[in-house]
């Protein structure tokens, strides 16, 4: 099968979700399968509650810069819905395949009432208009179930490892796993991560191809 | 100010020992300083330079180095510049403010170099383009040639390994420092890198040279500096690491250092003109390798530099081309605007620029797709204002010093620092701080301020500062202020950390870079000392932090300094993994959206609403339990419980 090279992944979410503990999980996982790896990490000022995004590149051929090119993402995996249609605004193209969490984190100017946080069929239609592949699961709902809703970003793990588009197999990625969480953490996130899992390949998304 | 990286785990190593691990940046800069023998290292935290000094703390003990924090740069460069004139390898990293405050030394130290016993020095600064975690986006390449230091930039995480490792080497060959200039996109970039041999450096620290300067030897060593300097050059002008790579006879070549590199690597992979654009990399910043230039841009008869942030090789490019006849050659980058002139460098803005001057049809995405974002992406982005923490101090602070400069009814100016509590600028904080600068500037400008009176000046005048940036700056303008009667309240944010960096050490805990018990200097009785009034108080107790800052406000003269302890609450989850209270609101008491007072006025990211219902509540996986907010809530629907463990 043919990915194309370099390969573009942006992991996104607001401070404090853990997108960064993601791409460098992924990074570690393709290292192995001896790809070159580069991550991006932008973070700003966010402490808790801003917009912070990972992108990660892998490629067979060569180490590469860490910045994603305007356009040019091949996975957005989302842990916030609004940052995930951000994402698309500035990553986006006709052949991406796109994962998010449903679970708004509504920015403080809508806690305020200065500004109207988008309506779910709205954010929906523009991320499925704007992506070739959309999957939208529960995941802090699931992380909720699984003991906290930290854990959506490894939910969403599991949603993108039960597409098959990572073309990883399963079991390298739990032991990754296991070994990025805090070891009295382990079981909780492992079931956070099937959960994402099960969802994703209950959903049509498995059946996507890289193109 | 800066972001904060915590909670990030430490890439763990592959199975084989000598294995390739994917780390940032700085870890890897960290790493080649230890297998390049570095024996002291030291620096002041800053986004993006501060994971530098951690990761050699954190190998101190291995490695037998001494790491420390220093109270700011101009302290830590010395700490190290002394330890390379004993004979000893030292490193300081900093950021790109810090490098001015450092910058008076070390123009001095160029001037005298480092001595004849074998130490050798590298000074890492951190540039931040585009200003994600700074208060400016200057460009520290021109602080080379103003101090002359020679510098040196990388263009990768592997060359940064080389590069620093070079670094050394020339240090101590030519026995004075050499500047290492990192930036956001390699500090806070991983990649994959091998662990190279760690070389010790075993000297015996001792001190014989004569590295006086005083205003008559200072004009021979300048003249020796450049001499020396001409030495640089020829290694650089010969230097593999500036390195043309392209066509032989290309349309275009694209002069490009750092971040740039990459960026025009990806811009003629996207665009398929590798066979119609060059690329040369410079990696020796200065002295600049005119000759090179000079032989390399003939090739093309246009020139595209790709570099951030400033034009300082488009510049330095134009120079070595006028000197030398090569007007014919067009060179187009930030100042002509074919790059905007700010900024980080991106794949997309070389690929723009590169369109226009080769006058090549390119298109970044399709205008369909882009209608589709116009049209249906754009009007939902709101933006996400940024906030204090859950359980922060700072936002009790300023609730209380809002509500204190309201009841003093003189409206107070209120002049801020660098640290978590800018955020108040932002529309998540009160928006209090009218005046905001460099490190250390509030109390300096407040006390100019607060001599004006004599002039009819007639607002109260408060300084906020934090801990770290106390020691850091604040010190030498408070006794400035005392001594020359100025009139203020200085506010001290002490959250017992250098909290926005990642909670690094500072003078004022009893703990120093490599987590070993050390004196602990309290601020409140240096502030005596210097003949300020001190108060101490808890910020989490609203009504007598507003009632002793009223006071305060009252007592109009002098320098009244007010202390408003409380441990960073992100500092407290860690240490402690204790919620001191369950906090939740009761519906039947909360006036909603109609009363909005805690989601306006509180703005803490824990309260959420029901956008159905209008209804707030509190979200249990952000809530800290602090139980500040059960103070504010004027119809005391808020209500806390007993403690419930994490």
């Amino acid at each position: 099968m043919n990915r194309h090279d370099p390969h573009n992944i942006v992991v996104s979410g607001v401070g404090g979700q853990g997108n960064i503990l993601i791409a460098r999980l992924l990074g570690r996982l393709f290292a192995i399968k001896g790809y070159q790896v580069s991550i991006a990490e932008t973070f700003g000022a966010a402490q808790r509650g801003g917009s912070v995004f990972s992108s990660l590149r892998i490629s067979k051929k060569k180490t590469g810069g860490p910045l994603i090119p305007f356009g040019r993402a091949d996975i957005i995996i989302g842990i916030e819905p609004l940052e995930t249609l951000r994402m698309l605004k500035y990553f986006g193209n006709p052949n991406v395949s796109t994962f998010t969490n449903d679970k708004p984190v509504y920015p403080i100017g809508v806690l305020r009432g200065n500004d109207r946080y988008p309506s779910t069929g709205k954010l929906k239609a523009a991320l499925k208009t704007l992506s070739k592949n959309l999957l939208i699961i529960p995941a802090t709902e699931a992380a909720l179930e699984c003991g906290g809703a930290i854990m959506a970003n490894i939910v969403m793990l599991g949603a993108l490892a039960g597409s098959e588009l990572l073309l990883l197999p399963k079991e390298d990625i739990i032991a990754e796993v296991k070994e990025s969480v805090p070891a009295d953490k382990v079981s909780m996130n492992l079931k956070a991560f099937e959960m994402g899992f099960e969802l994703s390949q209950r959903s049509s998304v498995k059946h996507l191809c890289p193109s | 100010m800066s972001g904060s990286q915590q909670n990030i785990k430490t890439m763990k190593p592959q199975s084989k020992a000598k294995a390739a691990r994917l780390i940032l940046g700085n870890e890897a800069i960290a790493e080649a300083a230890i297998e390049a023998g570095v024996n002291y290292a030291a620096g002041y935290p800053g986004t993006p330079s501060s994971e530098i000094i951690q990761t050699l703390a954190n190998q101190a003990e291995k490695f037998n180095l001494r790491v420390e924090w220093s109270t700011n740069e101009k302290v830590a460069a010395e700490g190290a510049a002394a330890a390379a004139v004993a004979g000893l390898r030292s490193l300081v990293s900093m950021k790109n403010a810090g490098l001015s405050v450092a910058l008076d030394f070390l123009t001095h130290l160029s001037l005298t170099g480092i001595g004849k016993r074998g130490g050798s020095m590298v000074v890492v600064v951190c540039d931040d383009p585009d200003a994600h975690s700074s208060g400016d986006e200057t460009d520290s390449r021109w602080l080379s040639r103003f101090s002359y230091a020679p510098m040196l930039e990388p263009s990768s995480i592997d060359e940064a390994k080389r590069i620093i490792s070079w670094a050394f080497h020339l240090s101590q060959e030519f026995a004075c420092h050499v500047m290492v200039r990192s930036y956001t996109r390699l500090s806070h970039a991983s990649a994959l890198v091998k662990p190279g041999k760690k070389a010790r450096h075993k000297a015996k620290p001792a001190t014989d040279s004569s590295l006086s300067l005083t205003p008559y030897l200072a004009r021979p060593a300048h003249g020796r500096t450049l001499a020396r300097l001409a030495i640089f050059l020829t290694y650089f002008e010969n230097s593999p690491y500036n390195a043309y790579e392209g066509p032989d006879d290309p349309d275009l070549i694209v002069v490009a250092s750092g971040s740039g590199v990459n960026c025009a690597r990806d811009a003629i992979d996207i665009m398929g003109l590798e066979n119609k654009i060059g690329l040369l990399k410079i990696v020796t910043i200065w002295p600049f390798p005119e000759s090179l230039i000079l032989k390399i841009l003939p090739k093309a008869k246009r020139v595209l530099v790709a570099e951030e942030v400033d034009p300082y090789l488009e510049v330095h490019v134009n120079a070595a081309l006028n000197r030398c006849d090569g007007r014919r050659i067009k060179v187009f980058g930030r100042e002509t605007g074919h790059i905007e002139p700010y900024g980080e460098i991106t794949p997309e803005r070389v690929c723009t620029a590169i369109a226009q001057i080769l006058r090549v049809k390119f298109r970044l995405r399709s205008s369909e797709y882009q209608a589709q974002i116009d049209t249906n992406a754009e009007p939902l982005l709101i933006n996400r204002g940024l906030s204090w923490c859950p359980g922060c101090p700072h936002r009790a602070s300023f609730w209380a010093i809002e509500r204190a400069i309201k009841k003093d009814g003189r409206d107070a100016y209120i002049i801020g620092d660098i640290g978590c509590y800018t955020l108040d600028v932002f529309p998540g904080g009160k928006g209090q701080m009218k005046l905001l600068h460099a490190m250390g500037s509030g109390a300096g400008l407040a006390s100019g301020l607060g001599r004006l009176t004599s002039f009819g000046y007639k607002h109260p005048i408060i300084s906020i500062c934090g801990d770290s940036t106390f020691f850091h700056a604040s010190m030498p303008a408070l006794i400035n202020a005392v001594h020359n009667d100025s009139h203020f309240v200085q506010v001290i944010l002490d959250n017992e950390a250098t909290a926005m960096t990642g909670f690094q050490p500072h003078p004022g805990i009893s703990l120093n870079a490599v987590g070993q018990p050390a004196p602990r200097i309290k601020m409140e009785d240096l502030c005596q000392a210097m003949g300020a009034q001190v108060v101490v108080a808890d910020p989490f107790d609203l009504k007598e932090t507003t009632r002793i800052m009223r006071d305060l406000l009252r007592r109009d003269q002098g320098v009244q300094v007010l202390i408003l302890r409380r441990t960073c609450e992100l500092l407290r989850m860690k240490q402690t993994r204790k919620i001191p209270f369950s906090v939740s609101i009761d519906p039947e008491r909360c006036r909603g959206r109609k009363c909005g007072f805690c989601l306006q006025q509180f703005q803490c990211p824990a309260f959420d609403i029901k956008l159905e219902t209008e209804q707030p509540y509190i979200r249990s996986d952000m809530c800290s339990g602090c139980g500040v907010c059960v103070q504010i809530c004027p119809s005391k629907a808020i209500l806390k419980k007993e403690q419930i463990q994490y």
